[in-house]
C-alpha cells in the first residue's frame, strides 16, 4: 500500500512487556525472535510512561509507536514513519474502545487471556492485512461477538468508559496496599 | 479437561500472575484438538480449543508442517457445525495456519458454501478468508461472486470484498482490474467504510497498476491533469459532501497531493491545482483529517509562504492541544518545515518553548531541535539554559539530535561558539553511550575546523576529555560511560581525537600546553591509543621548534615501551626528525608526517593480499598498486576456441585474458576473499548467435569456490536493461551451495558487461555438476533519437542454456618439454594403471579427442595428433590438478575390427589420491 494508511503492527504486552497478543503486518519483523525484539524494545522505551489517560506517542527507529495502558496492559499501534500518527492513534482507540467493550469493561491481562478469542476477533475485525477495516469501536465489537452486546457498555463513550477503568485499577492498588 | 478457560476468581490477589494460559503445552493441545473429528461437535469446548492453539500461533510456537495439516485437516470438520461462534473461530484459525495451495482446495467448497450465505457474518468472513489463502486459479472461479460482494447492500460485506481486494492487487492485478465499475459503484456508497475501501482500490488503480484505458475516475483525473476545470470538477464531485468517512478524506488528500506533485505550478497565475481543496480540509472537523491536509501542505514542493501559513496555523493550535499525539503530530511537522522554511515556523517559537518541558520526551527533544532551527542570535543564550536541565532525561538518539541541531545553529552563528562550545563540552563529560559522545567529538571536531576563534578552546576541551575520561578509569569508578563501551571502541575514538591535535595543536598560538595530555595517553592508555599519541608528539616536533627537544626526550622513553607498534613509531619518528636539534623539519619529514595517503586503502588491501599469497625474496613495492578507483568494465574478448596446436610441451603462459580476470575478481570485495583463482574456463557460450541478447559464461574455480562470470551483451538499440541477473538453479549440483551474486547494474546497448553468481563447494573437491540459468532483468525502453531511456521498467526473464561444471575445470593444462624424462622422475609407487572399453567409435582420433577434453590436460609431444586409419595409438597428457598436484597421464588406444576402442590408463601424479581421482574421472566420465 503506498498510499493508504497502513499499520504495521498491533501489540498488546503485559507489565513485564510479555506478549499478551500482538499482530504483525509488515515484513520487518519475519520472525518470532524479530517480532520479540521489537516488542522488548518498544517495551523498554516506554513502559515507564505515564499513557493512562491520553494516548502517548514515540518514534523509534522510524516506527511511529502510539500506546495507551490500561490496567496491567500495554497497548501498541505501530506504523511507518510517513504514516500520519493522528490516524494511528484513532485505531488505537478504536482497538481499545472494542475491547473494553467486549471485556465488559474488565480490560486487564487475566480478562483479556480469559477471553483471548475476543481479543484476536477485535483485531481481525479492526486491521486485515496492515489495512484498516474498521475504526468504530461499537461497530468492531458487534462483529467480533456477533451476539447483541450488554448494552450498558454499549452506552458507554469511550471515555467514559476508560474513566471507569481507571476506577478499576485505583480500587484494584487499593487492595494490593 | 473439560472447563479449559477457568473463569477469573474473585479472590484473584491470590493468584494474581495466574494466566488460564499457564502451563499450555503444544503436544496436549493438538491432542485436545481430536475433539473437533467427533460427530457430536461441542461447539463451546471446540472453540475453546481453537482459541489455545490461537494462543499458540500467536506467542509465536510453530507447528511442524504435519502438525499445522494435522490441525487444519481437523478444523475442516467444524464447517458441520451451524454455531456462529465457532464458525468465526474457524474463519480466524485458517487464517493463521496459512494453509499450503492442496489444503486450500479442501476448504474451497465449505468456503464458497459461506460466501453465498445469507448470514452477512458468513459472507463477509468467508471472502476475506478465501482471498486470503488462495491463488491466482481459483480466483477467477470466484471473482463473479467478489463483484456482487462489492456492491453487497451489507457494508461490512462490501467492505470484506474491497479490503481483499486491496490486498490481491498485490498478487493478481490482473484480475482485480476488471472490477472497476463495481468499485465505482461503491466509491458512491453511503456506508462510509466502504467508501473508504473503494477508494483506497481505486487510489491504487490510479497508480499506474492499471491499463490506461479501463475507466475509473481517479484515472481520468490523471490524464486529463491538463484540463484545470475538468480535474476541478472530478475532484468537487469526491469532495463536496460526498465523502463520508474521515479516513476516506485522509486518502483523498494523499491522492490529491500526488496529482499536485505531478501537475506542477499554473505558471500563469501562480495557482497550484487542488491547493484549495486541500486548504478546506484544514477546517474538517476531524483531527486525522486537519493534520493530513496540514501535512500536505507543508510538502508541497517549493511551497510558498502564502500557502504554508494557513497550515502553521492550525499546527499552532495543536501544539497546545491536550492530546500528546496532536502534539507530538504538530512538533514533528513543523520540525520538518523548519529545516526549509524557518521563519514560517518562528511564529509558534513561543508555544514551542513551553513544550521543552513537556512530559513527552519525544514532543520536547523534537520541539528543541526546532526551536534551534528558527533561533535568532538573541534566543541562543536562554535556549542553552533550558536545554541543559532538558539532556539528563531524555534518551540517547534524542541527545544525537540535539547535538547535531546545535551543531548545525554554531555554524549559523559563530559568534556564538563560546556558549555553544562551553556546552557540548559540559554534556561530554555527562553520562552517555559511544555513538552520543561520539557526536559530541565529531560535533566539537567540526566547529574547530570551520570556526577558527573556537581552535584553542575546542582543542583544550578535547584534551580534557580525554584526560577525564582516564581519571574515571583509573579512580575504577563504575562510570557509566566505561561500562557500557567497548574498550576498542574507546580507543578508536582516542586515536581519532589525537590524530585531530596533531593536525591542529602545533598551529595554535601556544602547543606546549597540549604536550602534556598527550604525553599522558602514552603513559596511561593501550597500546593503540599509546601509538596514537606517539604520532601525534612527533606532529608537534616536526612543526614546532621550540619543542623539538622536549618531544625528543618524551619520545626516546618511549622506546622502552613493551609493545611492538609503539616502539617502531618511536624510533622511526626519531629517525626522521633529525638529531634533536632546533633545526628546521625537512619537507620531506612533514609530508611524511602530515601528507594524506593518495592511495585507495581497498587497492592496498588487495595487492597485499596477493603479494602474501605468493611468497617471494622481494620486498612490497607500494608503488605496485593500482592508484585509480577500480571500477569493473572489462570488455571480455571472445577467446575463439583457443584449442592448443600441435606444438606439444608449450606450456600456456599465463595469458593477458587470466591476468584481466584475476584483476577482475579481485576488485570485488565479495570475491576477494577467495583466494587465487586456479582456472577460469574458456568461456561457454550460453546463447545462440544473433539473438537479443548475447551471453557467454566463464567458470571461475577457486580451491573453495567456483565463480561463474557471465558476459552479456545486449544487442537490441531499443532497450536498456538494468539490475541483471543470472537465475542459477543449482539443483543438478548438490555439491555447490549458492553464496552470492554481483548484479550488473545496467546493460546498455552494445557494451558487454558482467554479472557474477559465486558458490562454495568443499575445500580442493573437484566437485561437478549441472547449472540452469535465467538472465533476469528489468528492461527500459530506449528512445533512441535521445538515447534516453524511460523511468519505468519492465521485469523480464531469459532462458539460457544449462552448463556443467566438469572435472577437466580442476585440472589446468601445463605441458612438460620432454614427457618420458618427467615421467620417469615420478615416484613409480603413484602409478595407477587400468583398462577400460570404450564401446565403438567412429574413429581412433575421436575416441582420443574425447578422452583428452574429459580430463582438460595439455597434450604432450604432438601425441593427441592420430594418423590416420591407425589401428592404435599412443597419447601423452600433463597438466596440474587442484591443490597444485602434477599429473601425467599416458594413454594407449587400440581399435579392433568392430570399432571397439580399449584404452589402456596410465596416471603418475605428486599424489596416489590424485591418481585414483583422474582414473574416477575416466570411469565415470
Amino acid at each position: 500500500m503506498e498510499f493508504g494508511p497502513f499499520v504495521k503492527s498491533i501489540l498488546i504486552l503485559d507489565l513485564e512487556g510479555k506478549r499478551v497478543a500482538s499482530k504483525f503486518y509488515s515484513d520487518d519483523w519475519p520472525t518470532n525472535e524479530e517480532r520479540r525484539t521489537f516488542e522488548k524494545n518498544v517495551f523498554s522505551m516506554t513502559h515507564m510512561k505515564n499513557a493512562r489517560t491520553e494516548a502517548e506517542v514515540t518514534i523509534f527507529k522510524d516506527e511511529i509507536v502510539v500506546y495507551k495502558f490500561i490496567e496491567d496492559l500495554h497497548f501498541y499501534v505501530t506504523g511507518g514513519e510517513e504514516e500520519n500518527e493522528v490516524l494511528l492513534a484513532t485505531v488505537l482507540e478504536a482497538v481499545l474502545g472494542a475491547i473494553f467493550i467486549v471485556l465488559k469493561k474488565k480490560v486487564n491481562k487475566m480478562e483479556a487471556l480469559t477471553h483471548l478469542d475476543l481479543v484476536l476477533l477485535c483485531l481481525d475485525e479492526t486491521i486485515d492485512g496492515g489495512i484498516i477495516v474498521d475504526t468504530d469501536a461499537k461497530s468492531i465489537a458487534r462483529k467480533a461477538t456477533g451476539v447483541s452486546l450488554d448494552p450498558g457498555a454499549e452506552e458507554l463513550t469511550i471515555g467514559e468508559a476508560l474513566k471507569s477503568a481507571r476506577g478499576q485499577v485505583m480500587k484494584a492498588l487499593s487492595g494490593f496496599i | 479437561m473439560a472447563q479449559p478457560l477457568v473463569k477469573k476468581d474473585d479472590d484473584r490477589d491470590d493468584e494474581a500472575d495466574y494466566s488460564p494460559f499457564l502451563g499450555i503445552e503444544k503436544g496436549a493441545v493438538l491432542q485436545e484438538a481430536r475433539v473437533f473429528n467427533d460427530p457430536q461437535l461441542d461447539a463451546r469446548r471446540c472453540s475453546q480449543v481453537i482459541t489455545k492453539l490461537l494462543y499458540l500461533l500467536n506467542q509465536g510456537d510453530s507447528f511442524t508442517k504435519v502438525e499445522a495439516t494435522e490441525v487444519f485437516f481437523a478444523v475442516t470438520k467444524l464447517f458441520q457445525s451451524r454455531d456462529n461462534g465457532l464458525r468465526r473461530m474457524v474463519y480466524l484459525i485458517i487464517k493463521d495456519l496459512s494453509p499450503s495451495a492442496d489444503e486450500v482446495i479442501i476448504v474451497t467448497s465449505s468456503l464458497m458454501k459461506d460466501m453465498n450465505s445469507r448470514t452477512d457474518m458468513y459472507r463477509a468472513n468467508a471472502i476475506r478468508v478465501l482471498c486470503r489463502i488462495t491463488d491466482g486459479t481459483l480466483l477467477t472461479q470466484i471473482e463473479r461472486y467478489l463483484k456482487q460482494a462489492i456492491v453487497d447492500k451489507n457494508p461490512v460485506v462490501a467492505s470484506a470484498a474491497l479490503v481483499s481486494g486491496i490486498h490481491l492487487l498485490q498478487t493478481t492485478p490482473e484480475i482485480v482490474k476488471r472490477w472497476s465499475n463495481e468499485v465505482q459503484e461503491a466509491v458512491q456508497s453511503r456506508a462510509a467504510l466502504v467508501q473508504f475501501h473503494a477508494l483506497a482500490l481505486l487510489h491504487q488503480k490510479g497508480l499506474g497498476l492499471f491499463d490506461p484505458d479501463q475507466q475509473n475516475i481517479l484515472l481520468n483525473l490523471q490524464i486529463r491533469q491538463n484540463d484545470r476545470l475538468a480535474v476541478s470538477k472530478l475532484v468537487t464531485s469526491l469532495t463536496k459532501g460526498t465523502v463520508r468517512s474521515p479516513l476516506a478524506q485522509c486518502l483523498l488528500i494523499r491522492y490529491t497531493s500526488q496529482v499536485i506533485r505531478e501537475t506542477g505550478v499554473n505558471s500563469q497565475t501562480g495557482d497550484r491545482p487542488f491547493y484549495d481543496y486541500l486548504e478546506s480540509c484544514l477546517r474538517h472537523k476531524a483531527e486525522m483529517v486537519i493534520f493530513e491536509a496540514a501535512k500536505a501542505i507543508t510538502e508541497l514542493s517549493n511551497v510558498t509562504t502564502r500557502e504554508l501559513t494557513p497550515a502553521i496555523t492550525v499546527l499552532q493550535l495543536f501544539l497546545s492541544s491536550s492530546k500528546p499525539v496532536l502534539r507530538f503530530a504538530a512538533v514533528r511537522t513543523l520540525n520538518k518545515v523548519a529545516m526549509t522554511h524557518p521563519m514560517a515556523v518562528t511564529n509558534c517559537n513561543i508555544d514551542m518553548e513551553s513544550l521543552i518541558s513537556d512530559q513527552n520526551r519525544s514532543i520536547a527533544t523534537l520541539a528543541i531541535t526546532t526551536l534551534l532551527k528558527t533561533g535568532n542570535e538573541s534566543s541562543v543564550d536562554r535556549l542553552m539554559k533550558q536545554i541543559t536541565n532538558f539532556m539528563s532525561d531524555i534518551a540517547d538518539e534524542f541527545k544525537i539530535v540535539v547535538v547535531e541541531a546545535i551543531r548545525s545553529l554554531c555554524l549559523k552563528f559563530p559568534l556564538k561558539y563560546r556558549s555553544l562550545m562551553n556546552f557540548l563540552s559540559n554534556i561530554l563529560r555527562e553520562e552517555g553511550g559511544f555513538e552520543y559522545k561520539k557526536a559530541i567529538v565529531d560535533s566539537i571536531v567540526i566547529l574547530i575546523r570551520d570556526i577558527p576563534d573556537a581552535k584553542e578552546g575546542g582543542l583544550l576541551h578535547l584534551c580534557e576529555f580525554i584526560e577525564d575520561c582516564e581519571f574515571t578509569y583509573l579512580s575504577t569508578q563504575v562510570s557509566f560511560y566505561l561500562s557500557r563501551i567497548p574498550s576498542y571502541l574507546v580507543a578508536l575514538c582516542f586515536s581519532q581525537i589525537l590524530h585531530f591535535i596533531g593536525n591542529e595543536g602545533p598551529k595554535t598560538s601556544d602547543p606546549s600546553k597540549y604536550i602534556r595530555y598527550i604525553y599522558n595517553r602514552v603513559i596511561l592508555e593501550n597500546a593503540t591509543v599509546r601509538a596514537s599519541a606517539v604520532s601525534t608528539l612527533a606532529k608537534f616536533g616536526a612543526l614546532v621548534d621550540s619543542l623539538k627537544p622536549r618531544i625528543f626526550i618524551l619520545l626516546r622513553r618511549c622506546l622502552f615501551d613493551n609493545d611492538d607498534e609503539v616502539r617502531d613509531r618511536a624510533t622511526l619518528y626519531l629517525n626522521s626528525l633529525g638529531d634533536g636539534s632546533v633545526a628546521e623539519t625537512d619537507k620531506d619529514v612533514k609530508e611524511f608526517l602530515f601528507g594524506s595517503l593518495d592511495i585507495p586503502l581497498t587497492n592496498i588491501e588487495t595487492t597485499l593480499r596477493n603479494y602474501e599469497q605468493n611468497p617471494t625474496e622481494e620486498p612490497f613495492d607500494i608503488y605496485s598498486v593500482p592508484r585509480e578507483v577500480k571500477s569493473l568494465p572489462l570488455v571480455e574478448k571472445k577467446a575463439p576456441g583457443k584449442k592448443p596446436t600441435a606444438l606439444g610441451g608449450l606450456p600456456p603462459a599465463p595469458t593477458s585474458a587470466s591476468d584481466a580476470y584475476e584483476r577482475l575478481l579481485s576488485s570485488i570485495p565479495e570475491f576477494a576473499n577467495f583466494g587465487k583463482i586456479f582456472k577460469s574456463s574458456v568461456p561457454v557460450e550460453l546463447t545462440e548467435a544473433e539473438t537479443e541478447y548475447a551471453v557467454n559464461v566463464v567458470k571461475h574455480i577457486f580451491d573453495q569456490h567456483v565463480v561463474f562470470q557471465y558476459n552479456c551483451t545486449n544487442t537490441i538499440p531499443e532497450q536498456l536493461l538494468e539490475n541483471v541477473t543470472v537465475i542459477v538453479d543449482a539443483s543438478e549440483a548438490e555439491e555447490f551451495s549458492e553464496v552470492g551474486v554481483k548484479p550488473l547494474k545496467s546493460l546498455p546497448y552494445d557494451t558487454p558487461a558482467q554479472t557474477f553468481v559465486a558458490f562454495e563447494k568443499a575445500e580442493g573437491v573437484p566437485a561437478v555438476g549441472k547449472f540452469s540459468n535465467t538472465l533476469r532483468f528489468t528492461v527500459k525502453e530506449v528512445d533512441t533519437s535521445t538515447g534516453e531511456a524511460e523511468d519505468d521498467g519492465v521485469e523480464d526473464e531469459y532462458q539460457l542454456e544449462d552448463f556443467e561444471v566438469v572435472a577437466a575445470d580442476y585440472i589446468l593444462k601445463v605441458g612438460v618439454s620432454n614427457f618420458r624424462n618427467a615421467w620417469e622422475s615420478m615416484d613409480p609407487d603413484t602409478e595407477r594403471i587400468d583398462e577400460y572399453g570404450l564401446g565403438p567409435r567412429e574413429s581412433l582420433v575421436e575416441a582420443v579427442n574425447a578422452v583428452i577434453s574429459l580430463l582438460g590436460m595439455q597434450p604432450c609431444e604432438g601425441s593427441e595428433m592420430v594418423p590416420s586409419n591407425s589401428r592404435s595409438h599412443t597419447c601423452l597428457l600433463s597438466g596440474v590438478y587442484i591443490g597444485n598436484v602434477k599429473v601425467l597421464v599416458r594413454l594407449s588406444f587400440g581399435m579392433d575390427a568392430t570399432k571397439e576402442v580399449a584404452m589402456k590408463l596410465a596416471v603418475r601424479s605428486d599424489d596416489v589420491n590424485v591418481s585414483e581421482a583422474i582414473h574416477e574421472i575416466v570411469a565415470s566420465g
